[in-house]
């Protein structure tokens, strides 16, 4: 087996999913210039009530298709997680909009904090297995193995993807979503409500991290309530390489960034003699987090240096 | 005289403790186009924001016999008020279409939309052949030419153009001017603030001087362009 093509897929198919992460906090970042450090919490919530909601189906009707299952999943997770951003956005960030910057940062990183802590105390502190309902097949694929529920994810990230970048680009929402990331007073003098067009964007981006709770907790076959956060900090490292402000740049630097994972897990042992092994997988997006920041701020997509220092 | 379309009385604009705007009172009657004019920092950007809910002034705004008081700004604006900022406000990340479309954000004839865009590019044609282009990548002159034709996607029925020939070059300045009189012609009332007080007079019916935050002159514009006053401050005489 070609371990290298083997962990380049690996790799997209973990980075599809940041990539859906990301997605949330380069939107919000894109218009408020606030780093929504609650998102990855948001998602861990929507991988929680998929589990709750695949539970009780299983329980309800044990016959239906795995597939069916999840979706009857998703379908209660996005509009929980969409709610969830919504109230957050209006309680916890509007009363700081003009509020310095370090305000609204601290409160979203305060916010992060009571999410975990309510999540653990409705679903407990253990973790939450995923039930094997989705298809496993193994595929041979240029060498390499690709499972169907890998398959699955990537197409589900895809599918997410386009819907996204269709609405941002060809909707009225969209365009006025993209005015107001570059002028909230110019927006408004359009007619544009940006009150809304903010609370939009917060939902928008819950509800890609819905899928991707649902995603990440069907791929690693666990759920947890700690479990937001270091997707979330691998999700905001993948924005920053991208370019955190550019949706593009969020697609790239989540592929990208997964990509590095799991080649850095593949090939670390060999490389540190043994000394190190693939449990450093985690150290790669904060080594790739450091090395943006120190050589191109701006990340690989981002043109706005100077505006966001 | 035709109907007064917006009557200001004892606006007040103040930025934390700087007191910009100090009480003005003004009137534009429906179909007039009125100048705003005064030096550097009189506060006429301050008074346009005021009226356009931008920051929250004090006073009474009416316009067409509705209080706009502590109105959010899309809410003015679906009212009938249109304002192009000073700097243009262009979104440079957006097409030159797409800045069209924002400009009729609150409508939904599509078909009117259509055709509104397309007598912009008649009316602009530097616009039509760039539609496609990012906005970003216009001249100075080309991105004041879209913000007017902006604005003017709303179907206002008050424009507010703040200092719309500020950093242009003459031939460019005298375009910007045929455009706003050929706006004027079309019925659209106009409040137009300048520092070139030239051209505004020129342009305008009737003419409002500010200075420090309040309003020291007014008149007619032909008899302010007599005025010895005037002419010594801001027509450099
Ligand atoms: N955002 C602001 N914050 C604080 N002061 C301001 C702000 N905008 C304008 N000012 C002050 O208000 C006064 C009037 O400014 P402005 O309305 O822009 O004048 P004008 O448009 O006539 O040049 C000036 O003294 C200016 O410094
Ligand atoms: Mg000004």
């Amino acid at each position: 087996m070609d371990i290298f093509t083997q962990q380049l897929i690996n790799g997209l198919v973990l980075g599809s999913i940041y990539a859906l992460v990301a997605l949330g906090y380069t939107m919000v970042y894109g218009i408020l210039e606030l780093i929504n450090f609650a998102h990855g919490e948001v998602t861990m919530i929507g991988a929680m009530v998929a589990l709750t909601v695949i539970g009780v189906v299983m329980g309800a009707a044990p016959d239906l298709p795995g597939l069916m299952m999840v979706a009857a999943g998703l379908l209660v997770a996005i509009p929980a997680c969409m709610a969830l951003a919504f109230g957050i956005e209006k309680v916890a960030y509007r009363p700081l909009r003009r509020a310095p910057r370090l305000a609204p940062l601290i409160t979203a990183i305060g916010v992060s904090i009571i999410l975990q802590n309510l999540a653990m105390l409705v679903w407990g502190r253990q973790y939450i297995s995923f039930p094997p309902i989705l298809p496993h097949n193994q595929h041979e694929f240029l060498g390499a193995h690709i499972t169907d529920l890998q398959i699955f994810i990537v197409l589900i990230s895809l599918l997410t993807m386009a819907i996204l970048v269709l609405l941002v680009e060809k909707t009225r929402l969209g365009r006025a979503m993209r005015a107001t990331a570059q002028s909230k007073e110019v927006a408004e003098l359009m007619g544009v409500n940006v009150d809304r067009v903010i609370s939009a964007t917060f939902v928008i981006g819950a509800a890609i991290a819905a899928v991707a709770g649902v995603m990440v907790s069907a791929y690693y076959g666990l759920a947890h309530y700690y479990m937001g956060f270091m997707l979330g900090l691998k999700a905001f490292s993948a924005a920053v390489l991208g370019g955190i402000g550019n949706i593009a740049g969020a697609m790239l630097g989540g592929l990208l960034l997964g990509v590095i994972e799991a080649l850095g897990a593949g090939y670390i042992g060999d490389l540190t003699g043994g000394f190190l092994g693939s449990h450093y997988q985690d150290v790669f997006a904060f080594f790739v987090l450091i090395l943006v920041l120190v050589f191109r701020p701006s990340g690989l997509l981002g043109e706005r240096v100077a505006h966001r220092a | 005289m035709a109907m007064t379309l917006l009557r200001v009385q004892g606006l007040c604009v103040a930025y934390g403790g700087i007191q910009a705007v100090r009480g003005i009172d003004f009137e534009v009657a429906e179909g007039e186009l009125v100048c705003l004019i005064g030096a550097n920092g009189a506060g006429k950007s301050s008074t346009l924001k005021g009226l356009m809910g931008l920051v929250r002034p004090q006073g009474e705004i009416w316009f067409a016999g509705e209080r706009l008081h502590r109105l959010a700004t899309h809410a003015i604006v679906a009212r009938g008020l249109a304002m192009v900022p000073e700097g243009r406000g262009i979104f440079g990340r957006l097409t030159v279409a797409e800045n069209l479309e924002m400009g009729a954000y609150l409508r939904r004839d599509r078909d009117g939309i259509r055709a509104d865009i397309a007598r912009a590019y008649d009316l602009f044609e530097r616009l039509a052949e760039r539609r496609g282009q990012l906005a970003g990548t216009l001249s100075g002159g080309e991105q004041q030419m879209l913000a007017i034709a902006r604005a003017m996607m709303g179907r206002p029925r008050l424009l507010l153009l703040d200092e719309p020939s500020m950093g242009l070059a003459p031939l460019m300045v005298q375009k910007i001017h045929q455009t706003i009189a050929s706006i004027a012609s079309e019925g659209v009332t106009i409040l137009l603030v300048e520092q070139n007080a030239h051209m505004a007079l020129a342009l305008s019916h009737r003419a409002y001087v500010m200075e420090s935050g309040v309003m020291t002159l007014s008149g007619a514009a032909a008899e302010l362009r007599g005025n010895a006053d005037l002419r010594a401050a801001y027509l450099g005489e």
